[in-house]
């Protein structure tokens, strides 16, 4: 067990060590496998980019919490703030065609796959300008052009459809990987590991990404996780994993290049396992008042991943404070736009209730 | 006395087999647990073992004799100081077992080698009850083939078993998006030998053998069909599929729906549904009426062979969630099959099995038995009935049960399943709600009773329908 996860765990720290989310220490002590403390160094472009793609999630969903609190969105509406380095530092890793698929918590995915926000916030208003024409909601959108799988709501469905997708990319020997999102709650469900069963057992070209943002709704991960490295959870079936600190986009780029490599590679599944951490609650309705506002207030200041390429964006002169205000207002930009759309494009046409049932 | 060997049942529906093989001669010495002849059923090849000792006295079925009822003496067994003048009471006590096999076989042996009978005749509700197979020699419907199979066509007589495996076969020739996955489908060459030969000719890329995992593997069919591949997944029987039923009902039957019809789900769920033969409650269940209820999906549910074949062709090439409920008593029936290159049936139409004028009678599946028999016999008694295949619970083929209502003002449901949201209970809704002003009667329903399924052969066989029950039934909304 330790052995595969050696293997996996990065050769060479560069610089100063990542900060650790501190809630981890406790139970981080006893992990076998190491958080990938040495993230590559990123380029002033790469820097720039996740800047710009986090921002978007971020503003994204500040806007659809807004958006929630006036009525316009209903339902369910689990916002991602917080965990954005996950998958913007993964989608660095990807490339044209493979796939990605994910639970219920999955506006920030979809836009790292570069889906038209305006479609995903007419989704969530319900409009039939909407990726599902206004009929899936915020958890259930699909785009087959982006090749981004959902938006599921059935905690831990998606790591079995996720294996189907890389059983797909082998029959079809078309060298594409899939990524499957779940969380730390999603972990314990038996499916889970029937799926990394045949992952294994088939060799497919899969990376786990299990974002372990320690609470599965309200229950954190130690009272809900008889053992808390999830990285660890693939032992059994040999499968590689590795814990990652999915506060850093670096570190996240880095271990994404290492477990795609090994998929593509034809090498079998691989977990990463990121630390990472939610500012709200499991959902819009949730107080959160399972955790102390001083543990959130801490993780905002001293770990935020935005916050942190902001500062070596500023701290290496790679931009001006002028050219990320640029940033920040085109983000700005998309996100009112897209507010815009989905408050004014109309609900879908009554007809559309009986469509799309059978193809 | 000799003791006599039996044509021992080697699996709960087996009714008779082929003696392939003889591993002893007679004079040979015999001890428990030698192996002493091979013998062949239509899923597997199998060992028969003796569990007496003694000395092979004589063989009574020769090697390579077909169809040998279960419970027919094969050999005879020497103890202990008997000698070949013993044969004689034996050999003429065998010469006098019934042809009939294990309906109407002799006393259960000690041998203990295949279930133990019951006489055929009398049956007090306190006593043991006739256990005769719905299926045995199954009932043929008057109307096939379809009406567009050109005149002339040649049929050829398939079991259920071959002509799912052809449909499989040509559907996979025909489009390489098509694989097979599921346990033991593979090198096992099917749990029913459903699959047999399909490894050979199309290798372990498409015909994939999973482990018994059907939640999980049930999830990588539908991301697979999510991706553009259209897979078959077989449940070895739909009693497991329970555990996976999150993703056929969430996963596949929803998507295309909650994508807004941009990512459907063109998968076939397969495999035997409903009881089979002494396997009491949790492995007995009929989900017509689950899988029904659940828009998205298409529910089929085939009872000859010729429809087996057609309609699982068009459910792999559907395009959407298929539920295709087999039935494993049915697997080894034999009915004509067309021979087409592409023999089609199109879903969600149902078949006139029987033309009639006083009664209609509607069924599927193994529920066709029931009616096609209790058809023949209300004939007898001057009652014409209608039978309906009705072959697609969803969408539900309303309109040709309404036109036979019109015609007979009276209308009798079949099923295995439980009465309570049945699709007996579906159909009687819809035949109120459109043929209310034609009903003579009230709609009645023969069904499974409101019972787990119970193991003992009587009470197994009372909580099923019964050709009684559908004959009293009919004679009811006919008032006589």
């Amino acid at each position: 067990m330790a052995a595969t996860a050696a293997k996996a765990a990065p050769r060479k720290t560069a610089g100063k060590s990542a900060p650790k989310p501190s809630a981890r220490s406790a139970s981080g002590a006893s992990a076998k496998s190491s958080v990938s403390n040495g993230p590559l160094e990123f380029s002033k472009d790469e820097e720039l980019r996740a800047y710009r793609d986090m921002l978007l999630i971020r503003r994204f969903e500040e806007k659809a919490g807004q958006l929630y609190g006036m009525g316009l969105i209903g339902g369910f509406c689990h916002l991602y703030i917080g965990q954005e380095a996950v998958v913007t530092g993964m989608q660095m890793a990807l490339e044209q065609g493979d796939q990605v698929i994910t639970g219920y918590r999955d506006h920030g995915h979809m836009l790292a796959c570069e889906m038209d926000p305006k479609g995903v916030m007419a989704e969530l208003t319900g409009r039939r300008g909407g990726y599902s024409k206004g009929k899936g909601g915020s958890m259930h959108m699909f785009s087959v052009e982006k090749q981004f799988y959902g938006g599921h709501g059935i905690v831990g469905a998606q790591v079995s459809l996720g294996t189907g997708l890389a059983f797909a990319n082998r029959y079809r020997k078309n060298g594409k990987v899939a990524l499957a999102y779940f969380g730390d709650g999603a972990s314990n469900q038996g499916q889970v590991y029937e799926s990394f069963n045949m992952a294994k057992l088939w060799k497919l070209p899969i990376v786990y990404v299990i974002e372990n943002n320690k609470y599965g709704m309200g229950t954190s991960v130690e009272r809900a996780s008889s053992t808390t490295n999830l990285s660890q959870r693939g032992a059994s079936f040999e499968i590689p994993g590795e814990q990652v600190d999915g506060m850093d986009v670096r570190a996240v780029k880095a271990a994404g290049d290492r477990a795609v490599k090994h998929a593509r590679d034809g090498k079998g599944p691989y977990i990463l396992e990121m630390i990472t951490y939610r500012y709200r609650g499991h959902s819009m309705s949730d107080p959160a008042k399972y955790r102390s506002k001083e543990e959130v207030q801490k993780m905002r200041e001293t770990h935020d991943p935005i916050e942190m390429v902001r500062r070596r964006i500023v701290d290496g002169k790679m931009a001006s404070e002028d050219d990320l205000k640029g940033v920040d207002k085109e983000v700005r930009d998309i996100v009112n736009a897209a507010a815009e759309f989905a408050t004014n494009d109309p609900e879908p046409d009554p007809s559309e209730l009986w469509t799309d049932i059978l193809r | 006395m000799p003791i006599e060997v039996l044509m021992p049942a080697l699996s709960p529906t087996m009714e008779a087999g082929k003696l392939a093989k003889w591993l002893k001669k007679e004079g040979d010495e015999v001890r428990s647990g030698d192996v002493i002849a091979e013998i062949e059923t239509d899923k597997a090849t199998m060992e028969v073992e003796a569990v007496d000792e003694g000395t092979l006295g004589k063989i009574l079925i020769d090697e390579g004799a077909e169809d040998v009822k279960v419970n027919t003496p094969i050999a005879l067994i020497l103890g202990d100081g008997e000698d070949a003048g013993a044969l004689k009471n034996g050999a003429s006590g065998a010469s006098k077992a019934p042809a009939a096999g294990a309906q109407a076989s002799a006393e259960p042996k000690t041998e203990g080698a295949g279930p133990s009978t019951v006489k055929s005749d009398g049956a007090p509700a306190s006593g043991p009850v006739k256990v005769e197979s719905a299926a045995a020699n199954p009932p043929q419907p008057r109307a096939q083939p379809e009406p567009d199979v050109p005149e002339g066509t040649e049929m050829v007589t398939q079991t259920v078993r071959e002509a799912l495996r052809d449909a499989m076969a040509e559907e996979m020739r025909k489009d390489d998006r098509v694989f097979l996955m599921g346990e033991e489908v593979a090198e096992y060459q099917g749990a029913y030998k459903v699959s047999q030969g399909l490894l050979d000719e199309f290798g372990k890329e498409r015909v994939i053998d999973t482990p018994i995992t059907e939640h999980g593997f049930a999830g990588v069919g539908v991301g697979a069909a999510l991706a553009g591949l259209k897979p078959i997944v077989e449940f070895m029987t739909f009693n497991f599929a329970m555990q996976a039923i999150d993703h056929i009902i969430n996963s596949a039957a929803k998507t295309l729906y909650m994508s807004g019809g941009q990512m459907g789900c063109s998968i076939v769920f397969r495999g035997a549904n409903g009881a089979a033969a002494r396997v009491a409650a949790q492995h007995s269940q009929d989900y017509a009426s689950w899988y029904s209820n659940v828009p998205g999906l298409t529910v089929i549910a085939p009872y000859t062979a010729a429809d087996a074949k057609g309609l699982l062709k068009a459910a792999i090439r559907d395009g959407n969630t298929v539920i295709f409920l087999e039935n494993e008593i049915l697997y080894g029936q034999s009915f004509p099959v067309p021979k087409l290159d592409d023999y089609v049936v199109p879903i969600g139409k149902a078949k006139i099995a029987r033309p009639g004028k006083d009664v209609t009678l509607v069924a599927w599946s193994i529920g066709m038995t029931y009616a096609l028999k209790a058809a023949e016999k209300l004939a007898e008694e001057g009652i014409e009935a209608e039978v309906i295949d009705l072959r697609t619970i969803r969408p539900m083929d309303t309109e040709t049960i309404v036109e036979s209502v019109k015609k007979t003002g009276r209308i009798v449901t079949i099923e295995e399943g439980w009465a309570q949201s049945g699709v007996g209970a579906e159909i009687s809704a819809r035949v109120m709600e459109k043929a209310f002003d034609w009903l003579d009667a009230p709609v009645t329903r023969v069904s499974g009773k409101d019972v787990p399924m119970p193991y003992a052969a009587n009470l197994e066989k009372l909580a099923l329908p019964s050709v009684e029950e559908v004959v009293e039934a009919a004679k009811a909304v006919c008032y006589r």
